[in-house]
């Protein structure tokens, strides 16, 4: 055995190399986020999370009778990047795109994928995003190409902003978020919506970092602490919320946080730090926790295998909206599938109703705002072995989430 | 007609023969260009010719600085990056406007756009030589690429600033949206700067570059002043990477804060210095090496670029003056009996140097499997061969390739040196 | 007010303690050999990296300790087989080794521990505010990582100043071919330096580790502000690399406080740059978004104004 092995090396060693190509028949969906770098504990957790999802739809028999294959590759959260990654998935074979990390990569991959299927009729592909949250995406930069899975930062913000209304123990906010597009959606929306609902509530603060470049932020929390805030509003994701809320526990800041992505990797560890007991709030499609049997025992099998939960229930409803367009369409075909995608109405994974507006291709679903801290016993799930979870303390019905939106679409004509 | 006057050489050459013998080569690469997609036609191809293009004369512009006047710049991609946002600038304005530029020209926007600032920045850079200059272009580079950020209104943020090729005017109803097209365009332009970048070689101040390289005092006694010479050399390699930015913003149709990055700065040196910064086709191979390594290795291994990594080191080891150093260096062989005793040593050698690599590379390969995708457990295929990683047999078996691989192939050494002895006896034999 | 100003203060002590304790190395092996280590911020992330495994099989004290020794030997190594090769074919070549070295370092630890980052926790011991500034905790583990760096400084000021080895090594800053001569072993020296420069790294990042992130892009993150620190202090000038690494520590902490832009400076001059034009961009850019690209500023500026930096002995 070990001689046979030792030839056999030589011989290929010789040889030289032979790319193997993938035989089988699949359908081939790109996933291009960072897979290292800044963004990387998320890109990487989201790409097993989309991998586990797949496996369970091919489990099940697959769509049409092909395998969903999942390739990942690394943008490095950078926009020239991700459309030389988007070219190569598009030569590897993949007709189906999907990114989430960074609203200025999406506008580039959007604006990409709009001139490609221009360029090359016949030979379209579709961007799926799922976490890409800056409201232009689906107004003034929409297109037939692009659907959004994940509720827009307005959405998000009207979600949050209604639910701190109530509260008069708030008097002054402090607004901190990353420097670019999506980070300048939120602070715009919050002060918007803050002055329309809560026009005593005093904006103490008004931060804009550099996106995922900050590794202490120390000095920040120490500008938040002499500003006098009682409130802080962020839009940070990954390390940036992760290491905020670090450097907020190590100055024993304590306040309350309403949030965007306090669950990305690190973040529910931070929090525990800070000791803040139900007051980290985060406006989310979806909770561990919530008392609903089929995703629950997602979660539980998802556990299992991998180290972490699911941050992305959207993520499942993604792949299964696909499944069961490409189900409907009879077809891989992109045109296909769009036309299906638009108007198609599903059951999503937390339980109750969502539907794909054709008007922007944005999605909309059930809204939870959850806070984090300690359990109780019918709250199985907690986060990053803290003993903390997360628990639902408002819920938000799809019609209740609508908004409206000034795109004009360009349509294919078929 | 007397015996002084008499020809005593063969007669001399025809006019035509030296004009072909000097413009040859220029039309053999011309051809080149031209046929390459009609042989490798697929859409990966064709963006890697088109990457292959715009690296060519990036590097080409990078080499002036290093290989001609001995400045080592660590920040050369601020005017690539500067060109870039020209040329998308430039294109919108056409497009907004519906002025009669058509796509062709617009790399001369970038060009523009990397002079301008060439000239800005060089100034303050070219006051200092040797580290001192190679301090402050790193730090300009970290300066404009920073400010990328701030001056949001002309470098568009994060997201950067987009633009449409096909929305110029059409000569001959070509609209630049096919890859073909685009390729050809790329492939017109770096002929064109290959030829006057070469061109400027051959001028007076081109060679007074190389006098400034080699001992800046003696060119100040001659009467030149090094710091202009520099300053000029600046300037002209910032046009040339100005014209590289232009063609890769007509490419991506983006451009935004990465073409400032440090990697684009590292990429165009390892290029440059892989190729061999000594001759003027050197950047070319090593351009074209370069791109078509980033874009093809990644699929054949996950960590090509440690082994590019440890290329680069031994390059800087043991053959400094790089790919077309090592070529140059058996030109005296060629045509000559000594050069099939070389070509043959090499094959003996060679061998021996593939299982020595192939035995190296298994136990990057395994090292990898093992500790980054322990998750995906570990079995692995080498070349198509299965194996474990994690069976003792497989790791005997690469330290066996590896370790008899080496000493093989160190004992074919006094057989290359033999050979290169009888080649010449007059030069230093050595593997 | 008073609160931010304390607390901008002791963070930007230790930020450019943190700094310190890097360029120590880097200045002493540019001083000596004339090799500017572009790998030294490598050797920083390998210490953290080494710190971090080792951590989790021996913990955090034992790591502090073997980690930069580990580390150092591994520089030692570089030197002599790699560095010392390179020698002979000139600068350029060697400034080119130690780059490519960086790339490799980077990438054997995304191959070894990935592209995540690690979790490298604060040792139990040091986890607990160690006193309250007005309303806010300072860390524990800020002040040792204060505290060590100012140990290291002064013992590394001690050994130079007061030893003999400090006396040979100092010599041989200036004059090697003399040491030689009077047969001291200056490549043994040299080789020495240079492990004890990448030890020093090493104990920078086995520290740093747990309170930045311990990821394989911490080089690249660190490494521009090194070569400032470096160079505006003077190559060449230990206490000039000390002094700057306190400026740059503080003044890109201090910046980051200060929300301030021209267009509230002149406020009076009722000036307003139309919008989506450069002059708009720069009229309201705060001082705290400019905080990271200060360090490079003043690096140009000291470049051109004065190469052989604010305390330095010899240009290149």
């Amino acid at each position: 055995m070990g001689r046979n092995l030792l030839w056999g090396l030589a011989a290929a060693a010789v040889m030289g190399s032979i790319l193997s190509a993938k035989a089988q028949e699949t359908i081939k969906v790109a996933y291009i986020d960072p897979l290292s770098g800044g963004g990387a504990s998320t890109g990487e957790t989201g790409l097993k999370t989309y991998q586990f999802i797949a496996d369970q739809l091919n489990a099940k028999g697959g769509v049409l009778g092909k395998r969903i294959e999942i390739v990942g590759y690394d943008n490095k959260l950078n926009p020239q990047e991700s459309l030389i990654q988007a070219q190569k998935a598009i030569d590897a074979g993949a007709r189906v795109i999907t990114q989430g990390n960074g609203s200025a990569v999406a506008a580039a991959l959007t604006d990409f994928v709009a001139k490609y299927n221009d360029r090359n009729p016949g030979k379209e592909v579709l961007y799926l995003n799922y976490a890409a949250v800056d409201p232009v995406l689906t107004n003034e930069k929409c297109n037939y190409w692009h659907f959004r899975f994940d509720a827009n930062a307005d959405i998000k913000m009207e979600a949050l902003t209604n639910y701190l209304k109530p509260s008069t123990s708030i008097k002054k906010v402090y607004l901190i978020n990353q420097d670019y597009s999506f980070g300048q959606a939120v602070r715009v929306a919050a002060r918007r919506m803050l002055a329309a609902k809560r026009p005593d509530i005093q904006i103490v603060g008004d931060e804009l970092h550099p996106l995922q470049k900050i590794t202490d932020f120390a000095p920040y929390v120490a500008k938040i602490k002499a500003s006098g805030a009682d409130t802080i509003i962020t839009g940070n994701w990954d390390k940036d919320i992760s290491l905020l809320l670090k450097a907020a526990a190590d100055a024993g800041l304590q306040v309350d946080w309403y949030t965007y992505y306090a669950d990305a990797p690190g973040g529910p560890t931070a929090i525990k730090q800070t000791g803040l007991n139900h007051r980290v709030f985060q406006v989310a499609e979806g909770a561990a926790n919530i008392p609903n049997a089929p995703s629950q025992e997602f979660e539980r099998a998802l556990r299992a295998k991998y180290d972490f939960g699911l941050l992305y229930p959207r993520a499942v409803n993604e792949l299964r909206l696909l499944a069961a367009a490409i189900a409907e369409a009879k077809s891989t075909d992109p045109l296909k599938i769009a036309a299906k995608l638009e108007g198609m109405k599903f059951t999503v994974f937390d339980g109750g109703e969502g539907f794909m507006r054709a008007d922007d291709h944005q999605f909309f679903q059930p809204m939870y705002i959850k806070s984090f801290g300690d359990l109780t016993t019918n709250e199985p799930f907690d986060e990053e072995k803290t003993g903390w979870g997360w628990r639902v303390v408002a819920k938000v019905d799809t019609p209740d989430t609508i908004l409206p939106t000034v795109c004009k679409m360009k349509r294919p004509s078929t | 007609m007397s015996v002084l006057t008499a020809r005593t050489g063969p007669a001399p050459r025809p006019a035509i023969l030296t004009a072909i013998g000097r413009y040859g080569v220029w039309l053999a690469v011309a051809a080149a260009f031209i046929v390459l997609p009609l042989v490798f036609g697929s859409g990966t191809a064709l963006t890697m010719m088109s990457l292959m293009g715009i690296s060519i004369v990036f590097a080409l512009s990078y080499n002036m600085l290093l290989g001609q006047t001995g400045m080592l710049s660590f920040g050369h991609a601020v005017y690539f990056g500067l060109g870039a946002y020209f040329a998308v600038h430039g294109m919108n304005a056409v497009a907004a406007g519906g002025l009669p530029v058509p796509l062709p020209a617009i790399p001369l926007a970038g060009g523009c756009g990397g002079l301008v600032f060439a000239i800005l920045f060089g100034w303050v850079s070219t006051k200092r030589s040797g580290t001192a200059f190679a301090m402050i272009s790193l730090g300009l580079a970290e300066l404009v690429g920073s400010s990328a950020l701030i001056l949001r209104s002309f470098f568009g943020g994060e997201e950067g600033v987009t633009t449409d090729r096909t929305k110029l005017l059409r000569l001959f109803g070509v609209s630049f949206g096919q890859q073909i097209e685009v390729y050809y365009l790329i492939a017109a332009w770096c002929l064109l700067c290959m030829f006057l970048m070469y061109a400027f070689t051959r001028t007076p101040l081109g060679r007074m570059c190389n006098a400034v390289r080699d001992n800046a005092e003696r060119a100040q006694f001659v009467g030149y002043d090094p710091q202009m010479v520099r300053f000029l050399a600046f300037c002209v390699s910032g046009f040339f990477a100005g014209v590289a930015g232009g063609l890769a913003a007509i490419h991506f149709e983006i451009a935004n804060s990465a073409y400032f990055s440090a990697t684009q700065s590292g990429n165009v040196l390892l290029a440059t210095f892989i190729g061999g910064s000594g001759y003027f086709f050197g950047p070319v191979i090593g351009a074209a090496l370069v791109s078509y390594l980033q874009v093809m290795l990644s699929d054949l291994t996950e960590i090509w670029q440690l082994y590019f990594g440890l290329l680069f080191i031994a390059m800087v080891m043991f053959a400094p003056q790089g790919i077309a150093g090592v070529l140059v260096m058996h030109r005296p062989l060629w045509g000559r009996r000594a050069l099939s005793r070389v070509t043959a040593a090499y094959a003996i050698a060679l061998p021996p140097a593939l299982v020595m690599l192939a035995g190296f590379a298994l136990v990057i390969e395994m090292t990898y499997r093992l500790a980054a995708k322990a998750a995906e457990g570990p079995a692995m295929t080498f070349f198509t061969v299965p194996l474990a990683a994690d069976r003792p047999e497989a790791w005997l078996a690469a330290g066996a390739l590896a370790i008899g691989g080496f000493v093989l192939f160190r004992l074919t050494w006094p057989i290359i040196a033999a050979a290169w002895a009888a080649a010449d006896p007059r030069k230093e034999s050595r593997p | 007010m008073l609160e931010l100003v304390i607390i901008s203060t002791l963070n930007g002590v230790q930020y450019g303690m943190l700094l310190f304790l890097m360029a120590s190395g880097l200045t002493l092996i540019f001083s000596m050999m004339g090799v500017l280590n572009f790998a030294h911020a490598s050797f920083y992330m390998l210490g953290a990296f080494f710190g971090f495994q080792i951590s989790r099989w021996l913990g955090f004290w034992p790591a502090l300790v073997i980690a930069p020794v580990a580390v150092g030997g591994i520089g030692a190594l570089v030197e002599r087989y790699g560095l010392r090769n390179v020698h002979r074919h000139g600068h350029v070549p060697e400034l080119l080794f130690t780059f490519g070295l960086a790339y490799v370092i980077e990438e054997v630890v995304q191959m070894i521990w990935g592209k995540a980052p690690v979790d490298f926790r604060v040792p139990s011991l040091l986890d607990f505010p160690a006193f309250t500034v007005f309303a806010t905790n300072y860390p524990a583990y800020k002040l040792f990582m204060l505290l060590t760096s100012v140990a290291i400084f002064v013992v590394l000021f001690i050994i130079l100043r007061r030893t003999r080895i400090g006396l040979v090594v100092q010599a041989a800053l200036t004059h090697p071919h003399m040491v030689a001569h009077l047969g001291h072993n200056v490549p043994l020296v040299f080789m020495s330096v240079f492990g004890v420069g990448t030890a020093l790294a090493a104990v920078a990042g086995v520290i740093a580790g747990p309170a930045l992130v311990t990821q394989s892009n911490m080089a690249g993150l660190l490494g521009p502000i090194l070569f400032v620190v470096v160079v505006v202090g003077g190559l060449g000038s230990l206490a000039g690399a000390f002094a700057a690494s306190l400026l740059i520590g503080l003044v890109q902490t201090f910046a980051v406080s200060v929300n301030l832009s021209m267009a509230d400076i002149f406020a009076f001059a009722h000036f307003t740059p139309s919008p989506g034009t450069i002059a708009r961009d720069v009229w309201n850019v705060t001082l705290a978004q400019i905080a990271p690209i200060l360090p490079y500023v003043l690096l140009v500026l000291v470049l051109v104004l004065k190469p052989t930096g604010l305390w330095g002995t010899r240009e290149t």
